[in-house]
């Protein structure tokens, strides 16, 4: 198994950083029944964070890795914005490549790895902000759904490009006021979770992270669903505190309130994604 | 995981795996007649290729169309259409940081709408080649031959060959393999011909037996970690994030983008090997008129100097430079120490290839350097306008 490049070389351990000792030895390597359960008691593959104090974001990301059912061989492709920041921080073979593109290097990725690995499972997900998923990168995104790429795309949406100083984005809700959109945006949200579905997807869910188990949950299903069937996608709410203008403790009372509009729980599944997430659930899995 | 060591004897395709001298210098060669798409194709099918992604252009696609056939046939391990050139230039992009030698081909406006991810691909050191079959730009359209496109790609951080003919095509792509994936190089290698004039035209070429091939690339001689799980540091960020407000971070950025120009320059030894010589001469070795050019600019050019010899008795010399990146400074100037008159015929309409040559000789000669004939947008070079304009200034 891969984590085996986890192991500290013998010869340098007394010099080696804790943390990467701790990697060794406290995470959960080669554990499919890992999850959130598991943050308090395991090493996070998460080196500590580099956004705002409070970001749900960050909660997002740490939940995420905390779920992943293979981590010791899952690559993860990620685009530019704030997600991008946290990607060093990430102890995973990881790529940052272009603003957009992340859903075309990811299928990239993928393909070779089945093909140089007929006989073992490598799990490619894609970690992108509202604008690299919906904008900039919606041909990208799709064009992946079409080609049916066995991928999990997760989107983190604050509906607004918060690195770049809050611009208004195509996930920012009609009438919100940000830079570019002076007067307010003059068109409605785009409905990614729809466009996915229509685009072939085969489990799409829509959520906050106000909930880490069904965050976890919703994870482990797409990602299974991924490798045994196609294109799995997952829109995740993570406000951009700053760029709303509430306090670091915020984000979650924000996301709990979102939890009954914009943001209620919502999830589509194939029979054939169906039919995948039973047999994992038989195995105790899910 | 699939065969990587260099020993083994067979690839997956069941080709009998040969070193590049072999292949290139040694294999009993049998003549054909083919064009330079067709030529690709038999390159590919000798090169071990573990991917590659298309998108439809003019000229490129039959180029494109053909490798698609060798997936079909088992000699490529993974192909498909992507969305458009950006895609799949990310998508090659993908590939080959997942491991895979990669080849994929583009043109003109194609060329273009990839750019963004040209430089990304040498500063994230990965060997993809390039067929760039060259075609005119827009604005207004056309599909004509033409390399402009080949001025935007010059400083991307990517080695740049020059092919003059579909032999020279078949040897470079081969050659291009073994020299962008030599560890201390290690960057993404273009391979340039002029469209319609090499991509469709018919030629007799020599080729090696098609069971014989490379052998597969091996990722784990990569400068920078493979990225498949296997391979430590397990934390590992392609490419390194450097973002930060400091000098630290600046200073980190600015030194990787030199890195990726001295792997060009490491380059040059291999491209010397393989290519025999980064240029080459045609013609009067001691003649004062001298010709520098590339491509098919290079084919009209020798045939000026015949005519200029045959009609007017003038003697004159050719020195085509097969690699534009690395440039060739010490050859250019060796081959024109003699020279009064250095002309340099082109197929765009800025003339950089004339820059170039001016930049090498600057200072290190006291030829004057004519940029002419140039001509673009699907022009063809007549050796006569050639010969008119070398009569018109020497006289």
């Amino acid at each position: 198994m891969a984590y085996k490049i986890y192991k500290v070389n013998e010869e340098f351990r007394d010099i080696v950083p804790q943390e990467v000792i701790d990697l060794e030895e406290k995470a959960t390597w080669g554990n499919p029944k890992r999850g959130v359960m598991d943050l308090p008691v395991s090493k996070e593959l998460l080196e500590e964070h580099s956004l705002c104090a409070g970001c749900p974001e960050s909660a997002a990301i740490r939940y995420i890795l905390a779920s992943l059912p293979n981590p010791e061989d899952t690559i993860i492709v990620n685009s530019t914005g704030c997600t991008s920041l946290v990607f060093p921080h990430i102890s995973l073979h990881t790529v940052h490549s272009l603003f957009g593109n992340q859903n075309s290097v990811a299928s990239g990725i993928k393909r070779v790895l089945e093909w140089r690995f007929p006989d073992k499972v490598k799990d490619v997900v894609v970690l992108a902000g509202d604008g690299a998923t919906v904008d900039i990168g919606l041909d990208y995104t799709l064009q992946s759904f079409f080609r049916q790429e066995k991928i999990t795309t997760i989107c983190f949406d604050n509906e607004v490009y918060a690195n770049t100083g809050g611009q208004e984005s195509g996930l920012t809700p009609k009438g919100h006021v940000f830079k570019m959109a002076p007067k307010g945006k003059q068109f409605e949200k785009v409905p990614m979770w729809q466009l996915a579905i229509d685009s072939g997807c085969h489990y799409v869910a829509r959520l906050t992270v106000s909930s880490p188990k069904k965050v976890e949950r919703v994870i482990k299903e797409a990602i299974y669903v991924a490798r045994e069937v196609g294109p799995t996608y997952i829109h995740l709410y993570t406000p951009c505190i700053l760029e709303i203008g509430l306090n670091s403790d915020d984000g979650l009372d924000e996301m709990r309130s979102r939890d009954k509009e914009r943001f209620a729980f919502f999830e589509y599944k194939t029979p054939e994604a169906e039919e995948v997430i039973a047999k994992y659930k038989a195995e105790g899995l899910l | 995981m699939r065969m990587i060591e260099n020993k083994v004897e067979k690839n997956w395709a069941g080709q009998r795996i040969v070193s590049p001298d072999y292949l290139l210098f040694e294999a009993p060669r049998e003549k054909h007649f083919m064009t330079g798409s067709e030529a690709v194709k038999e390159a590919v099918k000798r090169a071990s290729v573990d991917a590659s992604v298309s998108y439809p252009i003019t000229p490129q696609s039959e180029a494109a169309h053909l490798i698609g056939e060798l997936w079909a046939e088992g000699y490529v391990g993974v192909y498909f259409r992507g969305e458009n050139e950006f895609g799949v230039m990310s998508e090659v992009a993908g590939a080959a940081m997942a491991g895979a030698r990669v080849i994929t081909t583009t043109s003109g406006p194609g060329t273009l709408r990839a750019f963004e991810n040209f430089p990304m691909w040498s500063g994230t050191r990965i060997p993809v080649q390039l067929v760039l079959m060259a075609r005119g730009v827009n604005s207004p359209l056309s599909i004509q031959p033409d390399n402009l496109e080949v001025d935007f790609l010059l400083d991307t951080g990517c080695m740049i060959w020059y092919a003059e003919n579909v032999q020279e095509l078949f040897d470079m792509i081969i050659a291009g393999f073994a020299v962008a994936e030599q560890p201390d190089v290690h960057v993404p290698i273009i391979t340039a011909v002029d469209g319609f004039f090499v991509s469709h035209t018919r030629e007799a070429i020599y080729l090696p037996p098609d069971d014989i091939a490379l052998p597969p690339y091996n990722p784990y001689k990569s400068p920078m970690p493979v990225i498949d799980a296997e391979i430590p540091p397990g934390r590992f960020l392609r490419d390194p994030f450097v973002m930060k407000s400091n000098y630290i971070s600046y200073a980190t950025h600015a030194s990787w983008q030199w890195e990726v120009r001295a792997a060009i320059e490491r380059s040059r030894p291999y491209a010397k090997h393989y290519l025999r010589g980064l240029t080459e001469e045609f013609g009067d070795k001691d003649s004062d008129i001298v010709f520098v050019a590339c491509g098919t600019a290079a084919s009209q050019a020798k045939e000026a100097v015949r005519m200029l010899e045959e009609t007017e008795g003038i003697k004159a010399k050719v020195v085509k430079l097969k690699t534009i990146r690395p440039f060739p400074y010490e050859e250019l100037v060796e081959a024109t120490k003699n020279a009064k008159y250095i002309f340099i015929p082109e197929f765009n309409v800025v003339g950089w290839l004339e820059r170039e040559v001016r930049k090498a000789l600057y200072k290190k000669s006291n030829a004057e350097i004519i940029g002419t004939p140039r001509v673009a947008g699907g022009m063809t070079m007549p050796k006569e306008i050639i010969v008119k304009e070398v009569l018109e200034y020497i006289k």
